[in-house]
């Protein structure tokens, strides 16, 4: 039996990606990072911001997202985010930019703390991919 | 009747007239294609958001403190209406359409009683209302700098319901939007995001899931999100409608230019007629005469 599943990332514009070849999707949620094999329990999560990592036959690929929920069901995995972008095609100035928007964000004084904990959180991704 | 020199203008000006709704029917229907596809392109992520959310108020356990957003606050003294229409006219009746279903609920909802706020979004359906509802529009906004809707206008509305919701300002929230069917129907619609409406929705699935951090939690966070979803998703239907109901207004418009020039032509070419004729009897009766 193959130990393929179906991987749908969708963003609010369109289905970011659709792939049925997927043999493991590592997420990050909201309690740590979180690998996704074949015949999962169905599982509802949230994304804090990190990298999404889709393993397949076809190549791996990885994608940077600030938010979003996975569900898990019947081995179909559904992740939906409003923020994502595919690490090869984001290109250093990107990067920079949308490091300087998040210390801009994790610098204000006046967040609260769940806003202040995702803000650290993508500095902290950003870096370590710079 | 009208000389000859004022027919021409007429039809010269009919003819111009005609050109440029035929323009505007040309790029209404390039921007209908881009716009119906990223209808339907948005249609998934509304879709599945609502899915997840069935799913988990489904499971929750303890249905007395869901979060208010699900459950609302008990009491319906307050609502708010968000009207959603488009910053440009010419779209034959796009704005009428959604102002006259809103408009009926605002009667509704006024003779029970209730108080009524009004979030228009768009500046045609601030120009209607404001009329009879001026003292009720508490917001207006326009997206007119934004080319085509976008996620982040969407968010924006929705932070600013949830903010005034939070703030306990009303305790019902509908949309009011076009739905697009197809480029001749739209239908206008109305709905409830606060508090979530399920009804006539079934029992999609009987499997438990499992929850990380718990259903409450997750929930708490969802919510929100998802009116701003819905509110995109009004917005996404809403451009491609105005699209549609544009072009075919245009197509009306220029086709009845169309007659209209006809009618003018051969209006001009009588006259023309009658006036050789005249000159060419006056001519005769002339000759005989001597």
């Amino acid at each position: 039996m193959s130990e393929e599943f179906k991987v749908e990332i969708v963003n609010p514009e369109k289905c970011f990606l659709v792939k049925d070849d997927v043999s493991e999707v590592v997420v990050p949620a909201f309690e740590g990072e979180m690998g996704i094999l074949k015949d999962h329990i169905s599982i509802i999560s949230f994304l804090k911001p990190g990298i999404i990592k889709v393993l397949s036959k076809s190549g791996d690929e990885n994608y940077y997202v600030e938010d979003g929920i996975v569900e898990f069901k019947n081995n179909n995995l559904s992740i939906l985010t409003s923020t994502i972008f595919n690490l090869a095609d984001m290109d250093k100035s990107k990067q920079q930019d949308l490091l300087k928007q998040a210390e801009e964000e994790a610098n204000k004084t006046d967040i609260n703390d769940q806003s202040k904990f995702l803000a650290d959180q993508k500095v902290e991704v950003l870096k370590t991919l710079n | 009747m009208a000389s000859l020199d004022d027919l021409k203008k007429r039809i010269a000006s009919v003819k111009s007239t005609q050109k440029i709704t035929k323009a505007m029917k040309m790029v209404a229907a390039a921007k209908l294609r881009r716009a119906q596809e990223s209808a339907e392109k948005g249609r998934p992520y509304s879709e599945k958001m609502n899915n997840v959310i069935l799913n988990l108020s489904n499971g929750i356990s303890d249905k007395e403190n869901a979060p208010k957003l699900l459950s609302g606050t008990g009491q319906e003294k307050t609502h708010l209406c968000v009207v959603m229409t488009s910053d440009r006219g010419l779209c034959g009746g796009f704005n009428s359409n959604i102002i006259k279903k809103a408009k009926s609920y605002f009667v509704k909802i006024l003779d029970e009683g209730k108080e009524l706020k009004i979030i228009t979004v768009g500046s045609k359906g601030n120009d209607q209302l404001k009329r009879v509802y001026g003292d009720k529009i508490i917001e207006n906004i326009s997206f007119k700098e934004s080319k085509n809707a976008n996620y982040f206008d969407a968010d924006k509305v929705g932070k600013m319901v949830i903010e005034k919701f939070e703030a306990g300002e009303f305790d019902v929230c509908t949309i009011f939007y076009n739905q697009f069917k197809n480029v001749i129907t739209q239908i206008p619609q109305a709905q409830q995001i606060i508090p979530l409406n399920n009804e006539g929705e079934e029992n999609s699935s009987e499997e438990s899931y499992e929850f990380e951090p718990d259903e409450d939690e997750i929930l708490s966070n969802l919510l929100p999100k998802n009116i701003s979803t819905q509110i995109f998703k009004a917005m996404l239907e809403n451009s491609a409608s105005e699209q549609g109901s544009r072009m075919s207004a245009m197509d009306n418009a220029t086709r009845n230019a169309g007659e209209m020039v006809d009618k003018l032509t051969i209006e001009y070419n009588r006259s023309r007629q009658a006036a050789i004729t005249k000159e060419l009897i006056e001519i005769i009766s002339g000759a005989e005469s001597l």
